[in-house]
């Protein structure tokens, strides 16, 4: 979906309390699953990660809630928090950009699109960027660059696996080129990981279009997706008025672009953690894992040694 | 460039220089008809036509810009390979989507002796033309020929030039199915990884991630009147004004003007164009590019590949405006 599908698509929601389980709804201790209509108890579809237990839908989730599900507890170590987006064209459209991003940070006590840091996923070290689409559809402009920038960079530093939950309508227009920019930036950074023989997953999800779907989310060395996750470059309106007919129905859907050879495995949430941690494993130099293996056995016998003393 | 011959197509904010230009050749007509000598009268039209011109190309609106961008007499890329270069031989095909896409064209040419890739978006030169170049909008087919011909030219340490002139990469259904997105993106990314000097120049339109496609150098020029956007302003004004007829307010407020794109430290070199506009005197035009380029290329030629390559990482690196603490 492309942002400008997503505007058109925007439905206010106004819940009108009519009996005892709409009264529920309301106060959020029941939540209704937006495909199958199966009311789940709210603390369960937490738990779930926010798929539905019925139909497997996945409702959509923030970047706060994605890096309580990827990182281990009390292992995520954010990085450069305080860089902050500015109004550099002085843009207005309806609203002032600088209005816009006012408001938006305060409802989403975010500073822009995307949260960057280190973590542990299943114990094993990772750089990790998630974007957030309540951010003005996670657009991408100069912060959402230049985090991801510093993180990819720190990655090919520390020599970590890089991985991005990319959710986003595409370059922010109100940045105007310096949005489109990002894009080559962001590619430069990844560019310098490869060469340094480092891994790089990006993961997609609901929806991941235009400008990021034109550079890092395609750059993967593998690239992974969400079910049902809307994929593409044009939005699918703009393909409808281009082709003039009505477009087969998956059009645009993870699993398209999974039977078209553009991603590589759809992976449900509930999977994702442990898929990402087999394929840091997977990817470990083999020298690396004998290491790995003899530091654990030299543990091992130091623990026994301990034990004995005991 | 056959171009100059056939009849001037008007935008609407030369209206006046037309009818002025028009009243010119009605005196001369009638001073030969009777044999009066008028050249004081002639002269001075002239000089207020030529003046009038002048004023009118040197205060552009953005919008009027991107008439002038979209020009269809403007030069196109073959247009200035074929004026700029000494021999040019066109190569065809990304050898995977079994379908050559006409709307980017690239091959070897010879520029001041020396064999480089010249790689561009190619509109049509009329509505025949146009369609079969699908008006300058490529398919992944095209990024994918794009990227074998850089490659090409690494290995053969050849140069590389682009000429970016697109309205965006074509959003058809068959251009999605094949990876639009992954083409334009793996592209960005090589670009960078590429050892031979590589100058990009927007001659007309730069349209969002299509233009980008084929943008990543050490230097990029543009034309006076040439254009860069990241949506172009119908898109922008129908997203954000919920109305496509707002694209004038759109193109003021999205900077794609040269100017902006240098103030923004995007752009390297501002490339000045004949008075009213690169179709006015494509000749004069061409050797405006064919010095910048070869300027720039001598330039680029005494570095290193690793310092090319770490100078791009930089140029690119540092665009980009925020705050931080
Ligand atoms: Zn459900």
């Amino acid at each position: 979906m492309s942002l400008f599908d997503w505007f058109a698509n925007r439905k206010k929601t106004g819940l009108v309390s009519e009996n005892r389980h709409e009264r529920e709804i309301a106060d959020g201790l029941w939540t209704k699953c937006e495909r199958c209509d199966v009311l789940t108890y709210t603390k369960d579809l937490k738990a779930n990660q926010q798929v539905c237990p019925d139909c497997g839908h996945h409702h959509r989730i923030f970047s706060g809630d994605r890096i309580e599900q990827l990182i281990d507890t009390d292992t995520w170590k954010p990085i450069n928090t305080q860089v902050a987006p500015e109004d550099p064209l002085r843009f207005r459209d309806r609203k002032a950009y600088a209005d816009r991003i006012r408001d938006t940070q305060a409802k989403t006590k975010l500073t822009d699109g995307v949260q960057t840091g280190i973590g542990h996923i299943h114990g094993e070290p990772a750089a990790l960027g998630v974007m957030d689409f309540r951010f003005m559809g996670g657009s991408m402009g100069s912060v959402v660059g230049e985090k991801l920038t510093r993180l990819i960079e720190l990655g090919t530093h520390e020599r970590l696996p890089v991985f991005i939950v990319c959710a986003s309508g595409g370059a922010r227009m109100q940045e105007g080129m310096l949005s489109l920019m990002q894009m080559a930036k962001i590619s430069a950074a990844l560019e310098r990981h490869r060469e340094a023989h480092l891994l790089y997953i990006p993961i997609l999800t609901h929806p991941t279009t235009g400008g990021v779907t034109a550079s890092f989310a395609m750059l993967g060395d593998i690239i992974l997706a969400e079910p049902e996750a809307t994929i593409g470059f044009a939005g699918r309106r703009v393909v409808e008025q281009t082709v003039r007919e009505k477009l087969p129905d998956g059009f645009q859907t993870s699993e398209y672009l999974l039977s078209h050879g553009f991603v590589d495995k759809i992976v449900p949430r509930t999977e994702l953690k442990q898929t990402l941690a087999q394929l840091i494993r997977l990817h470990r130099p083999m020298g690396q894992v004998a290491i790995a293996a003899k530091q654990t056995e030299t543990a091992r016998q130091v623990e026994t040694v301990l034990k004995r003393s005991d | 460039m056959a171009t100059t011959e056939r009849r001037p197509i008007l935008l609407d904010f030369e209206k006046p220089l037309a009818e002025l230009e028009s009243r010119i050749s009605q005196i001369r007509e009638l001073a030969e008809d009777n044999d009066v000598d008028v050249s004081d009268q002639i002269y001075q039209l002239e000089s207020r036509a030529q003046q009038l011109r002048q004023e009118i190309f040197t205060s552009l609106s953005p919008a009027q810009r991107i008439q002038v961008a979209r020009h269809p007499r403007r030069p196109s890329t073959l247009d200035y390979i074929q004026a700029i270069s000494d021999e040019w031989i066109e190569l065809h095909g990304d050898r995977r989507s079994g379908k050559d896409d006409r709307a980017l064209v690239g091959g070897i040419a010879r520029f001041e002796g020396r064999p480089v890739m010249m790689i561009g978006h190619q509109k049509g030169r009329d509505t025949k033309d146009n369609v079969a170049r699908n008006f300058g909008m490529p398919v992944p087919g095209g990024y994918r020929k794009a990227m074998r011909l850089m490659e090409h030219a690494n290995r053969f340490d050849m140069p590389i030039m682009t000429f970016i002139d697109t309205p965006g990469a074509w959003p058809g259904f068959e251009a999605e199915e094949m990876g639009q997105g992954e083409a334009i993106a793996y592209n960005l990314r090589e670009m960078f990884r590429l050892d031979v000097p590589i100058i990009c120049t927007v001659i007309g339109e730069g349209g969002s991630g299509g233009a980008l496609g084929i943008g990543v150098g050490d230097r990029l020029m543009m034309f006076e009147h040439s254009v860069y956007y990241v949506a172009s302003p119908e898109a922008c004004a129908s997203i954000l004004w919920k109305d496509a007829a707002r694209s004038a307010q759109a193109a003021e407020a999205l900077k794609v003007t040269a100017w902006d794109l240098k103030s923004l430290g995007i752009l390297d070199q501002l490339l000045p164009e004949p008075i009213g506009g690169a179709h006015a005197n494509p000749i004069e035009a061409a050797d405006t590019l064919k010095q910048a380029l070869s300027q720039n290329l001598n330039v680029l030629l005494e570095l290193s590949s690793e310092q090319r390559r770490s100078q791009r990482y930089d140029k690119f690196r540092q665009i980009g405006v925020f705050s931080e603490g």
